[in-house]
């Protein structure tokens, strides 16, 4: 317990002392509120759907978590030849423990930032519908950040370089993004998109934080959760299985 | 203190540690020597318990590392050749992580580590982040980290790779100290044959994959009819020029070693 703690706690330490990273990694979730909340709202208000700043607010947070979560993960392939990381694969403890102390404190970092462009987009005017559901809203988050903490270990324990790095990004972190239904909404896709989107683990997170947040919902809170904790297992467990196969 | 018999580690086709036997005694510093891709680094990861051997047999303090794994890394101590320090955490930290990762209770923890970089004269700069540290003190504060839960083996996979005379002398001292004072037993690598002429009491040179001599420095020297280990260890291992297939991991190091500069 004591070793998942304190690996959990560098985590966040670091978080917090890197203030350049936490201004930088704020930079492009504030340019989607400001430039695509603004300027894709007139559009979106004549296409009868509302307000574009309430629909992608919670769009916009899960982009953050996924990004930041999924960062994480990945840093471990560098860690794992210049950093800490070997330090504790030889340590007399379980792997397992290891990777959970940082998944977690990848994921709690994730959250950090969820709430801070939460916070952010408030400022901006959005406005959440009800403030009981707020924790509903942060339970989400969190599986969010969990699911994809985990998804960025496996990805970090089995790449060999830093040239992948390039290709997780653009095939995998910004399709995850963009089918998400974080900028726009899932009824009448053409159904290629239609089950694309449904296949996307995100797309249940930000649908769950708009149920919470503004009471607009495609599958309903009770199957975002659900689906959201089945990814999660699954990931933790290739995760957690990942991990232990990393040779240094 | 470690006896190994016979050990094997291929990776595929190529075979990097062929058929090697050889002894550590208690409180002695055993060098490994030799040149690039000799299989040096291999054999330690396979002491530290990181690869599993292919063959052969390892016996530490008495314990199988495949076996008992937990007990054999309670034991020994390890620097790596690529750093393996968080930068962002001061040294300080560093130490306390190590220090609960090991089981060490609090106060101990907090004794030894004061002690230890007092030893390693980093005691004024313990609230620093370690990334303003100069290459020596990283090195420094590394082996002080790994004697932190007071290990019977301190393992140095090329210690002084990239260190300047100065630094590289201070730390040479130390350990030498410790080794005198506390009897910890030091396992190095080096390519470096006056540090091993300098520190170790016993040198296998290794090529090959192979073990080719061990013994003091001047036996080697007696054995090879040459006035200088350097002498005999061109004498043991030839004239011709390592050409080793980079591999990822040296791509990686090459990009960080831009970096910090």
């Amino acid at each position: 317990m004591r070793v998942i703690y304190i690996l959990w706690l560098r985590e966040v330490k670091k978080y917090l002392r890197s203030k350049t990273q936490v201004v930088a990694s704020l930079g492009s979730p504030i340019m989607y509120l400001g430039v695509l909340g603004f300027g894709l709202g007139p559009v979106f208000q004549r296409a009868g759907e509302g307000s574009y700043l309430q629909f992608m607010a919670p769009g916009v947070i899960g982009m953050t978590v996924l990004f930041t979560s999924m960062f994480s993960g990945i840093a471990l392939l560098w860690d794992r030849q210049f950093g800490f990381l070997k330090e504790t694969l030889v340590a007399p403890v379980p792997r397992f423990w290891i990777m959970t102390g940082r998944t977690l404190g990848g994921a709690t970092v994730a959250m950090i930032q969820g709430l801070l462009i939460f916070l952010i987009s408030l400022l901006a005017g959005f406005r959440p519908t009800s403030i009981q559901t707020l924790p509903v809203a942060l339970f989400v988050i969190a599986m969010v950040a969990v699911v994809f903490a985990a998804f960025g270990t496996i990805i970090g324990s089995s790449l060999k370089d830093m040239q992948g790095f390039q290709l997780v990004m653009n095939f995998l972190v910004m399709p995850i993004f963009f089918l998400s239904g974080a900028l726009y909404p899932l009824t009448n896709l053409p159904k290629v998109l239609a089950v694309l989107t449904r296949l996307d683990p995100l797309t249940y997170g930000v649908d769950g934080v708009r149920a919470a947040l503004i009471g607009v919902t495609q599958f309903g809170i009770t199957l975002d959760v659900a689906a959201l904790a089945g990814v999660a297992a699954v990931l933790l467990a290739a995760g957690a299985w990942r991990f232990s196969k990393i040779e240094i | 203190m470690i006896r190994v018999e016979n050990l094997v580690k291929r990776f595929g086709e190529v075979t990097a540690v062929d058929d090697v036997s050889f002894e550590v005694h208690r409180g002695e510093v055993f060098a490994f020597l030799g040149p690039n891709g000799a299989g040096k680094t291999t054999t330690v990861k396979m002491l530290t318990t990181l690869l599993r051997p292919t063959s052969g047999k390892i016996e530490f303090d008495g314990l199988d590392p495949t076996v008992k794994r937990d007990e054999v890394r309670r034991r020994f101590g390890v620097v790596f050749q690529d750093p393996s320090l968080d930068q962002d955490l001061t040294a300080w930290e560093n130490m306390e992580i190590h220090g609960v990762l090991y089981g060490v209770p609090k106060r101990e923890r907090r004794e030894r580590a004061e002690t230890l970089l007092k030893l390693f004269e980093l005691w004024e700069r313990r609230d620093a982040l370690v990334k303003t540290f100069s290459g020596g003190m990283r090195r420094r504060l590394e082996i002080a980290r790994g004697l932190l839960h007071t290990p019977k083996v301190l393992f140095l996979d090329e210690p002084t790779l990239g260190l300047d005379p100065q630094s590289r002398n201070q730390m040479w001292t130390h350990v030498k100290s410790l080794n005198e004072q506390d009897q910890v037993t030091v396992f190095l690598t080096t390519h470096y044959m006056d540090e091993a002429d300098r520190v170790a009491d016993r040198i296998a040179v290794i090529d090959h994959g192979r073990i080719v001599a061990v013994g003091s420095s001047q036996e080697l020297k007696e054995r090879t009819n040459t006035d200088s280990l350097e002498g005999a260890f061109l004498a043991l291992t030839g004239t011709t020029i390592r050409d080793e297939t980079a591999s990822a991991a040296d791509t990686m190091r090459q990009v960080a070693r831009m970096w910090r500069r």
